[in-house]
């Protein structure tokens, strides 16, 4: 007897399983990884970043409220992710007062103490020890920036034949940096100084190219500093710590400064080299050297007009 | 037909023009205030080797005590000339090298009272007045220092809101020894640059 055939169609309804069922699983399994996949990045978008601070407006364009806002944000944020208390405040340029620095290198013997001192103010990465002051060895006789070297070592400094120029931000009252920032994240202030909004800069490095004194950092990681080495005092616009993949650079130390005090460079320094001051103010050191030494600028022929300074003698 | 595009061109600009209005526009924030009047106290440090000397007797803190140079000097004034080196004038001065010029002790130091300083005009001056005596040959460094643009500062640039400390010459240059002494640089930066090559790598 021959056996009674197999109906085709009623074979797999008995075991529930399908070809059809098996790809709409596997499609969905599919589909389900690749949703799962595409939202990483918002997990990590809410550790990164909140909506607040998505939708938080440019510096210039805050009300008071907002601002006061934004600073308490930060300084909670730093506080969860650094495990440290810091007050984060934001500092208005003072009327009458409009900044000028100037450097002996004369006297100055390429310690690097004030690389340190703005490394430690303003809360820069650790392992990186990025600084805004980059000292550059020269040979003397010679007077190219761009033939100097930052990566001396000796066993003491001054090295024979050599002399030192500590290079930072200029603060230029023509600055090229601010001219090409597409977005106006980084502008000039009334005092002169040049600063950066962190949370408005989209990191395009434009304004680092731009900068003829490769005084400009940019934040590849974001800032590791051990809680206990954090500097507490810092303002919104200087040295709080920066995000991951933003612009920044030197700012006159200005949550020192536009309170009366000196930079942290300035007070670092072994040899008193530096010389600070209010350029408006006829009586002060900086208008002294200004209008008595025979003082130059870094590659003046740019057109930059730096306000920063420097003198033999 | 241009009716309607100019109506509703009419319509959108104001609100295009109210929506750009409300994205950029600055808040007026007023400036703080200027500098006031020159009220703070620019201090000048005096260390106190200047008129002391530390013992191997240690006070309560740990720290040793100081004799002060008139101990010895103001009970038994030389009345001499003053010794040519340091190694003739005897302890506690043994050893001390003197490399400033072809300066004697007499340069500077008064014969009767070695523990105070001769001015070139005859006046006697306490060793915490040493600029005075410094000035007399490094005119221009003193008035460089005048005018804040020699020696190192901590403080306020800024005197109507704080007080200034300034370094004193012997800070910096050990009266007998005054040249600046040459330091071990800090590490350099490693940033963007590649590993520093060392002197004699040629590799």
């Amino acid at each position: 007897m021959a056996e009674e055939p197999t109906d085709p169609t009623s074979e797999p309804a008995k075991e529930g399983f399908d070809r059809r069922t098996a790809l709409k699983v596997g499609g969905a399994t599919l589909g389900a990884a690749a949703f799962a996949r595409a939202l990483a990045p918002l997990t990590e978008w809410t550790e990164d970043l909140s909506v607040d601070g998505f939708l938080q407006k440019h510096y210039k364009e805050l009300t008071p409220e907002e601002l006061s806002a934004v600073l308490r944000r930060h300084e909670a944020e730093t506080e969860r992710r650094y495990g440290r208390e810091v007050t984060i405040r934001d500092l208005r340029p003072q009327e009458g007062v409009s900044f000028g620095y100037a450097l002996n290198l004369s006297v100055c013997i390429g310690c690097r103490r004030c690389a340190e001192a703005c490394h430690i103010e303003n809360n820069h990465d650790r392992r990186t020890q990025t600084s805004y002051i980059r000292v550059l060895e020269m040979t003397q006789g010679s007077f190219d920036m761009e033939h100097g070297t930052a990566v001396y070592d000796h066993e003491a400094v001054p090295a024979p034949g050599k002399y030192y120029m500590p290079v930072q931000c200029q603060q230029c009252d023509n600055p090229p940096c601010v001219h090409v920032c597409p977005v106006e994240a980084t502008w000039k202030e009334e005092d002169g100084i040049v600063v950066v909004d962190y949370d408005w800069c989209i990191g395009c490095r434009y304004c680092e190219a731009a900068c003829p004194y490769h005084a400009r950092r940019f934040n590849w990681e974001r800032p590791v500093v051990p809680a206990e080495e954090i500097n507490p005092n810092q303002s919104y616009l200087s040295n709080r710590i920066r995000p991951q993949g933003v612009m920044e650079k030197c700012h006159f130390c200005l949550h020192r400064t536009r309170e009366g005090r000196a930079p942290a460079c300035l007070e670092a320094c072994p040899t008193g080299a530096r010389v600070f001051g209010n350029l408006l103010d006829p009586n002060s050191d900086i208008r002294w050297v200004l209008e008595n030494k025979r003082v130059f600028v870094l590659k003046e022929d740019l057109g930059t007009r730096p306000r920063f300074f420097y003198y033999f003698g | 037909m241009p009716r309607p595009y100019r109506s509703t061109h009419a319509r959108t600009t104001p609100i295009l023009l109210a929506l750009l209005a409300g994205c950029g526009s600055d808040v007026e924030r007023p400036l703080a205030d200027p500098p006031g009047e020159p009220t703070g106290q620019v201090r000048i440090s005096a260390p106190a080797w200047l008129d002391s000397l530390a013992t191997e007797v240690t006070g309560t803190d740990g720290t040793p005590l100081r004799l002060r140079c008139e101990s010895c000097h103001a009970l038994s004034p030389s009345g001499a000339a003053l010794p040519a080196s340091a190694e003739e004038a005897g302890a506690p001065h043994t050893g001390l090298e003197v490399e400033h010029g072809t300066l004697a002790c007499a340069s500077c130091h008064d014969s009767e009272r070695p523990d105070r300083l001769r001015l070139a005009s005859g006046h006697v001056a306490p060793m915490r007045e040493a600029m005075l005596l410094c000035a007399q040959c490094h005119g221009t460094q003193h008035r460089d220092y005048q005018h804040g643009a020699h020696g190192g500062m901590q403080g306020y640039w800024d005197l109507s809101r704080g007080d200034r400390v300034r370094n004193h010459c012997v800070e910096c240059h050990a009266p007998h020894r005054p040249a600046y002494p040459r330091l071990r640089p800090l590490p350099p930066p490693h940033d963007r640059f590649p590993p520093v090559r060392h002197e004699g790598d040629h590799g």
